[in-house]
């Protein structure tokens, strides 16, 4: 155990490695460079050679690189030169909410999630089983924004119950006092969410139902809600835990879209502006936290699993 | 983890030949039993087709002059589905758009999955540290988001069909190579695979003859969920204003467009773009449902190595 405890933080940490080098080259071929897209298209090849001296970006990109990876490791992710701030102080204010909506979204769906698709093992190829398939079938085919523009136009535009706009505030706790405005932006990701799991949980409920613990459970006259609730439950439950270490890039893409879409002021937001604007020292500190985020979560996920199913014996 | 694999046709008893099914082309696919949601989704898909590609000739609309005078029509006569806000008519550009989202999602199907397929092959018949190392690179791009990495792509490339087509494959061919990698694992301490070195014949020999021809239906099945995929990716790319620039029609460009007009009741320049994605995309997943229970294909998603 130990000795894979090591060799997958070793991994984790190569693959960290590579994403800053992946997405530090990747955002210093930008046309033109940060200079030319700070001082505009018409600075003269003095401002911008006096810019890059400035902000040391004459230098050769290892260098650069170098030097960014310095200032990483003490916890200083770079200054936006668009917004005059430190990528800090804004990804201080913006993860929250991001860590809000995803995560709360993550439990709504795994709530709904799990009985129903313990009902549809149980109830297998029946109608309960075939239509809630049929409806994560077509929840998972619909594109996140188009699912998002349909609750908009069917709650908030025809219905007006809702309003279409996420509540605004810098931080989080400004943010959830308007739960009202919460609930579209949260709904379509529980959506999206519930059509991710089911299936799994569905096949994994299939699966603990089949196993010898059941057989002995209801052999020996345990009542059928007892052998649902203490057996197949727990067992159900293992493959959301995997299901949250591996989908979490999933879960950012699926969430900057919402964000954008209900202009939710959290880092898909923020990284989707700092795109349009090519404010690279914000989309590379975003693009670099969300990375490190996905692979702890794929190293706890596999910990977590090991530790909750104790057949798994990593060697 | 490995996958369970089985040469294709050799399958057990779910891919014994039955009746073939009611239907004119039963002979032509006397070893391929589709199913029934399999047909439907190929029949969908070439419904599609036919509608971008032949749809436009029959058709015949602008859609490149807009008339802003004739700019947000209800459906009624001579636009049968309405016109957006620059006054196309949606039921052509529903044809136009969707000619770029098809021709976009297959190239990128076809070019993501050899790319995968090839590194995924040689990097389960190397093992050791040359598969570690590649597939710590695989790593590297799944464990930034896709939409992040493409909008940052998207960002420095003016896109137009060919690097929209780049881009998205260099986000797409981790898949394969993990699924592949996973099964030229186990095939290279196969027989076969070991008679070829026996008898002298070279690396690229086993990986070309022998161990990707092997996983061709791993292969095909994963390449149907990419075209999918890249047809949704490709929607949200353009909704965000990130795809082929204006005036190139896209469906998501035109969703992005309809947005603005929601309050406004124009539920003409959403709904059909929006269900049209939804049913070639579903479509695209039936088939690769079907024709992964016809292969006999065990997909796992790859998991850490």
């Amino acid at each position: 155990m130990t000795r894979f405890l090591a060799y997958r933080i070793l991994q984790s940490v190569v693959v960290v490695v590579g994403v800053t080098i992946l997405a530090f080259l990747l955002l210093h071929h930008l046309p033109g460079g940060p200079a030319r897209s700070i001082l505009g298209a018409k600075a003269t090849p003095a401002a911008i050679a006096a810019f890059n001296k400035e902000y040391g970006l004459d230098a050769s990109l290892p260098v650069q690189y170098v030097r960014y990876v310095d200032l990483l490791l003490h916890g200083n992710l770079g200054y936006s030169y668009k917004l005059n701030i430190s990528v800090d102080a804004l990804l201080s204010l913006d993860l929250p909410k991001t860590f809000f909506l995803v995560g709360i979204s993550f439990l709504i769906a795994a709530v709904i999630a799990v009985p129903l698709g313990i009902v549809q093992a149980i109830r297998r190829n029946r109608l309960v089983d075939h239509s809630l398939t049929g409806v994560s079938f077509v929840l998972y085919s619909m594109p996140t924004f188009w699912l998002a523009l349909l609750l908009i136009d069917l709650l908030s535009a025809r219905l007006q119950i809702f309003p279409p706009e996420a509540p605004q505030g810098t931080t989080l706790s400004q943010v959830i006092t308007d739960p009202l405005a919460l609930v579209l932006p949260v709904l379509t990701l529980v959506l999206v969410n519930f059509a991710l799991f089911s299936r799994y949980i569905r096949a994994s409920a299939i699966e603990s139902l089949a196993q010898d613990y059941i057989k002995v459970a209801r052999a020996k006259g345990l009542p059928e809600r007892k052998i649902l609730w203490s057996h197949v439950l727990r067992n159900s439950m293992l493959p959301i835990v995997t299901l949250l270490g591996l989908s979490l890039p999933w879960l950012f893409t699926a969430g900057l879209v919402i964000e954008q879409i209900f202009n939710y002021p959290g880092t898909g937001l923020l990284f989707f502006t700092s795109a349009q604007s090519q404010d690279y020292p914000v989309e590379l500190g975003i693009t670099i936290v969300i990375a490190a985020t996905t692979v702890v979560g794929n190293l706890l996920a596999d910990l977590a699993y090991a530790v909750l199913d104790p057949r798994i014996r990593y060697s | 983890m490995t996958l369970f694999t089985r040469p294709p046709g050799a399958g057990g008893a779910a891919a014994a030949p039955e009746p073939a099914p009611a239907g004119g082309a039963a002979r032509s696919r006397s070893r391929i039993h589709l199913s029934v949601l399999g047909i439907i989704g190929l029949t969908v898909i070439i419904a599609a087709c036919l509608f971008c590609f032949v749809g436009p000739l029959v058709y015949h609309t602008s859609q490149v002059a807009s008339n802003l005078a004739a700019a947000n029509l209800p459906p009624g006569k001579g636009h049968p589905l309405g016109t957006d806000d620059n006054g196309f008519d949606i039921l052509g550009r529903l044809m136009v758009g969707g000619q770029s989202s098809i021709e976009i999602g297959i190239a990128v199907a076809i070019i993501a999955t050899s790319a995968g397929v090839i590194w995924g092959a040689i990097a389960g018949f190397a093992g050791g540290i040359i598969d570690s190392a590649m597939m710590r690179i695989v790593d590297v791009i799944l464990a930034i988001p896709a939409l992040f990495l493409l909008l940052i792509l998207a960002t420095s490339v003016a896109p137009s069909v060919l690097e929209l087509v780049v881009v998205l494959s260099f986000l797409s061919w981790q898949v394969p190579s993990r699924l592949v990698r996973g099964e030229s694992l186990s095939l290279r301490t196969r027989e076969f695979v070991q008679a070829v070195q026996v008898m002298g014949g070279g690396s690229a020999r086993s990986v070309i003859r022998h161990i990707i021809p092997n996983t061709v239906s791993t292969i095909v099945v994963n390449a149907t969920f990419q075209v999918a995929d890249a047809i949704l990716v490709l929607a949200v790319l353009s909704y965000l204003g990130f795809g082929l620039a204006p005036p190139a029609a896209t469906w998501g460009g035109m969703l992005s467009n309809g947005s603005s007009y929601i309050f406004a009741g124009h539920w003409w320049q959403i709904y059909p773009v929006g269900v049209l994605i939804v049913i070639v995309v579903v479509a695209f997943n039936f088939l690769g449902d079907a024709l992964r229970d016809v292969l006999d294909v065990r997909l796992a998603s790859g998991g850490a190595s």
